[in-house]
């Protein structure tokens, strides 16, 4: 099954007299990973906030999960999963009352909470973690709990803004392995990042610079067009000429 | 020297950016002025009286009309009996009832006896205390008059008074002094306080902590632009209570702004004792706002006068700045005191600075061990 | 609904982690009102006065005992001229001046008139004015003395005797502490629930944690309702409290009817949390709210009625007044508490405060964005 999750056509969005996201056209297919890559300043987050329902477009179209973003946003959010930059899980709550907060927030059932944070702690081998609070745990740790409180609901799509930014290469690393295994269960993945080496771990990718997609196709694909052995070097002959334009 | 211009000018360009912050730092004085300046005022105005008149005669009515016509009451309604009291008052719309007893003019022309109650309701001990002593001298003034119609006698003592400092007897000389006392350490202990534990929330402390700035100039660094902004508080304070209600400063003006100068500084370092001890902003705010207003507002003297409180309170507020500092500011515009008056408040505010100045290095550097 | 119950879990679970305003939001209120609540008086004792008697004669001693001895007044001093009595003023050492010319009583034996002089340091204007009628009062208690005694030669008719009794309902001791109890507490409460609801909004907004929420499909109302009832609670709870040190410190009455107070209370609340929740979706930092929170809360008290009654304000100020939901609150709590007064009497407040109520979560509830 192909068929598209999320439909973009010309989405624009400006700040004042800057254009942030400029004409931004492409689909996302169910249950794919899809790579939204870019420098920093690229416009990455304001798409991704816009198919949230977090911000409202200036113009263009966009479909999540069948959901129109301008009159059904409220939809939309009962069919996603967000991790932020930030992380945003409560630091001063443990770990258990995190996912128990949004268990309830997505109307799952309490037996059904119970046996999944259960479920979820064991996999993450973090039982012993179970009634701590979320400040004293280490990033990586934060990191892998937020994606997983993301997925709890098993919603059909996951919003991924810069999820492994300030952690080791290992450590990434792991995170993906949940990102492939959330996949694996048929979760459509849109993630952002600015590390181009995690771009060959999509299926596929778009290249953004300075609010356009200036490239989108599977990592091997491109390699081959750009003529380069990493995504990392399609980006840079790609990106360059623009990064001195936003300069 | 050079680092420490550029971070003091980090944290200018910082607060001179915060539109909202700003118009409400000025904003505050200038509605509070106002405020105690026309609002609060303690002079009766049409409170709600009741009559019980068990006599309805000529002289019980022009003695009602009297007490209606001085502004200080309006006839809320006339009572049948003392039954009807209970409920009047529950209502709250009557503040008093006057009771006239039977046979008024009679018994008094006749036997010099006038039968005449106030009862007033308590709950409100200020306005009771008013409504009583303005009604009962109205009243006493009317009786004389018609006494002297009727009787001959003769008052043999008569006083004239002269009311000091304030000829035309207006509430706002109390005031302004109180309301630039309130307002001052309020807004120094809130700013810096909550300046410098946002650093400590965020974790951008450590972060100054290791640049080759010295802690001192860090903490002079985000206390300066508070400074001039209180300093520039007070000068718009002082105009608008010149503009507004023509408050004179008798006193040197010199001496005045410098006194307010070391009451910011006072401020401020009592704000940075505050951060001491808060981790975060809440805290601060916390300990700031709801450990100074009530005090600062209730036990510094300017509204309710400490001489009137039981003697312990003398020493309780011995400890509170805004006692002392309300007491130089009032002899500085109101009597037009010179140092040599003041020179012991202001010693008093001068410790104070020092002593929560030193607390606080005490416990910053505790910190860096 | 099953949302709003578990983000009000959530928020107190972070309430309850936050050891230090948890204390601040009970002790605070607890200190400030032992301390403060027998502080505040506005009676007219121990006003000191200074004599300056250049007739030193029996009739100014006579006078000058009288007042000595009245409860008002405490005779500080005599002063040997006016003018080092004025710098004894000056320098604070006495509120009242009274000068006895030179023949004083002689004027009064020849039938005259003795004139005294007074002067009253009127910085506190109405202090001044109590001051001076109680002054006239025991002068007047003199004049008739003199008058019937049988030391003057001459007959005269005394002056009429005039009984004017004063009777003070509800607190026949006019013990101020059963008036500001009430407003103290109601000011701590106002400014606690306030603060603290207020900041928690806009720290989720500092911190991002805000945003986590707005991609879920909780509504904006569910999200407002569950930033109002933990401190509504919280209020309630610091209000309780109140009253119960006001009855065991202060033995305050409470004739009234608890559930009564509580109405009012609870109206308050959801319209004071409300006020604080729009003004937290204009403020982007703490410091921000802060300041904002102090304008209004100033205002609310200053104007409340606690300083001022209510029949002393210009008309502006009593219009302004209805949309004060600290005044309406103080007023219903002096009223039940003090008069046992009943919802028919303070129906009035109660419309206003529903009113309020009503507006200001609107407010709440229209103004937050959940995506901009």
């Amino acid at each position: 099954m192909n068929d598209s999750i999320i439909i973009v056509r010309d989405l624009v969005k400006r700040f004042g007299s800057f254009t942030a996201n400029d004409r931004l056209s492409f689909d996302v297919k169910r249950g794919e990973i899809f790579g939204f890559l870019g420098a920093n300043g690229a416009g990455k987050t304001t798409a991704i906030r816009i198919l949230c329902g977090l911000s409202r477009p200036t113009s263009g179209d966009a479909f999540v999960a069948g959901f129109d973003v301008y009159r059904q946003s409220e939809q939309i959010k009962r069919n996603i999963g967000y991790m932020s930059q930030k992380f945003s899980l409560y630091e001063d709550l443990t770990v258990r009352e995190n996912i128990l907060l949004y268990g309830g927030i997505y109307g799952m059932s309490r037996g059904d909470i119970r046996y999944r944070t259960e479920e979820l702690l064991r996999k993450l081998d973090f039982i012993r973690f179970r009634d701590t609070l979320i400040g004293r745990l280490p990033t990586g740790y934060k990191q892998k709990l937020a994606f997983s409180a993301a997925i709890f609901h098993k919603p059909s799509i996951v919003f991924l803004d810069e999820p492994t930014g300030g952690v080791d290469p290992v450590t990434r690393r792991n995170f993906w392995e949940l990102i492939y295994e959330a996949s694996a269960s048929g979760i459509t993945v849109f993630v952002t990042t600015h590390y181009m080496d995690e771009a060959e771990y999509c299926d596929r990718v778009s290249v953004m610079s300075a609010g356009r997609i200036v490239a989108l196709d599977t990592p091997a694909a491109l390699r081959e067009k750009w003529n380069a052995s990493s995504v990392d070097e399609v980006f840079v002959k790609i990106a360059r000429p623009a990064k001195t334009d936003a300069v | 020297m050079k680092r420490f211009l550029g971070f003091v000018r980090k944290e200018f360009l910082h607060i001179f950016r915060d539109y909202r912050t700003l118009i409400i730092l000025f904003g505050i004085p200038a509605t509070q002025i106002i405020l105690f300046g026309y609002v609060v005022t303690n002079d009766l105005k049409e409170a709600g009286i009741g009559i019980l008149d068990n006599s309805k005669d000529e002289i019980t009515r022009s003695i009602t009309a009297q007490l209606m016509a001085s502004g200080f009451f309006h006839l809320e309604t006339e009572l049948q009996s003392e039954s009807e009291i209970d409920a009047l008052f529950k209502a709250g719309d009557v503040k008093a009832v006057i009771t006239y007893g039977d046979n008024f003019s009679r018994r008094l022309t006749s036997e010099g006896v006038a039968d005449i109650a106030i009862i007033a309701d308590g709950s409100e001990p200020n306005v009771a205390s008013l409504v009583t002593s303005y009604a009962s001298a109205i009243i006493n003034d009317c009786i004389m008059e018609i006494a002297t119609e009727k009787v001959i006698f003769r008052i043999p003592v008569i006083p004239e008074v002269r009311m000091m400092y304030n000829q035309e007897m207006s509430s706002h000389y109390m005031f302004v002094p109180g309301v630039i006392t309130l307002i001052l350490i309020l807004v120094c202990a809130l700013m810096t306080s909550v300046t410098i534990t946002r650093e400590k929330e965020i974790g951008t402390m450590e972060v100054l902590l290791v640049s080759p700035l010295k802690p001192v100039q860090i903490i002079l660094g985000k206390v300066a632009p508070y400074f001039l902004l209180s300093f520039i508080n007070v000068i718009v304070i002082l105009l608008l209570s010149w503009f507004v209600f023509r408050l004179p400063v008798k006193g040197s003006l010199a001496l005045l702004l410098a006194e307010c100068m070391l009451y910011i500084l006072m401020g401020l370092s009592l704000g940075i004792m505050i951060s001491t001890m808060a981790s975060t902003m809440q805290q601060a705010i916390f300990i700031s706002f709801l450990g100074l207003l009530l005090p600062s507002l209730l036990l510094s003297g300017f509204i309710y006068p400490i001489e009137h409180m039981p003697v312990i309170y003398d020493y309780v507020s011995f400890i509170l700045p805004p006692r002392w500092f309300v007491v130089i500011i009032k002899s500085i515009m109101i009597k037009g005191s010179g140092l040599s008056d003041i020179w012991r408040e202001t010693l008093f505010l001068a410790g104070a600075t020092m002593l929560f100045i030193g607390i606080s290095l005490r416990k910053f550097k505790s910190r860096l061990e | 609904m099953r949302t709003i119950l578990c983000l009000i879990r959530k928020e107190f679970s972070q309430i309850g982690r936050n050891s230090l305003i948890l204390r601040a939001v009970f002790i605070v209120p607890l200190l400030q009102m032992l301390i403060l609540v027998p502080a505040v008086t506005f009676e007219i004792k121990n006003v000191r006065i200074a004599v300056v008697d250049n007739d030193l004669s029996q009739t100014s001693r006579g006078l000058i005992n009288r007042l000595g001895s009245s409860e008002f007044f405490i005779i500080e001093g005599y002063a040997e001229s006016a003018a080092r009595a004025e710098q004894v003023m000056h320098s604070d050492g006495c509120d009242v001046i009274i000068t006895f010319p030179a023949g004083f009583e002689k004027e009064i034996t020849n039938g005259g008139v003795g004139r005294l002089q007074v002067i009253v340091n009127a910085i506190n204007a109405v202090g001044a004015q109590l001051s001076w009628s109680y002054l006239n009062a025991v002068i007047r208690d003199y004049n008739m003395a003199i008058t019937v005694t049988p030391d003057l030669t001459e007959l005269q008719i005394p002056p009429p005797a005039i009984t004017v009794s004063n009777r003070f309902w509800y607190n026949n001791m006019l013990d101020y502490k059963y008036y500001m109890l009430p407003g103290i507490l109601v000011i701590l409460v106002t400014a606690i629930s306030f603060l603290l609801s207020g900041l928690n909004m806009v720290k989720e907004k500092e911190s991002g944690t805000i945003e986590q929420i707005n991609v879920t499909p909780v509504g904006k109302y569910q999200l407002i309702i569950s930033k109002m009832i933990p401190f509504l609670i919280i209020g309630l709870a610091d209000l309780s409290l109140g009253l119960i040190i006001g009855k065991i410190a202060f033995n305050i009455p409470f004739e009234g009817s608890l559930l009564t107070m509580f109405l009012g209370a609870v109206i308050f609340m959801t319209g004071l949390l409300g006020l604080a929740l729009f003004i937290s979706t204009f403020s982007d930092t703490q410091q921000q709210f802060m300041f904002i929170a102090f304008f209004f809360t100033m205002i609310f008290i200053l104007m409340s009625g606690i300083f001022t009654p209510a029949e002393s304000m210009p008309d502006w100020a009593r219009k302004f007044n209805i949309v004060n939901p600290v005044a309406h609150l103080m007023r219903i709590n002096r009223m039940v508490m003090l008069k046992g007064s009943g919802i028919s009497d303070i129906a009035a407040e109660l419309k206003s405060l529903t009113l309020i109520a009503i507006v200001f979560t609107s407010l709440a509830v229209w103004s937050y964005r959940k995506r901009i």
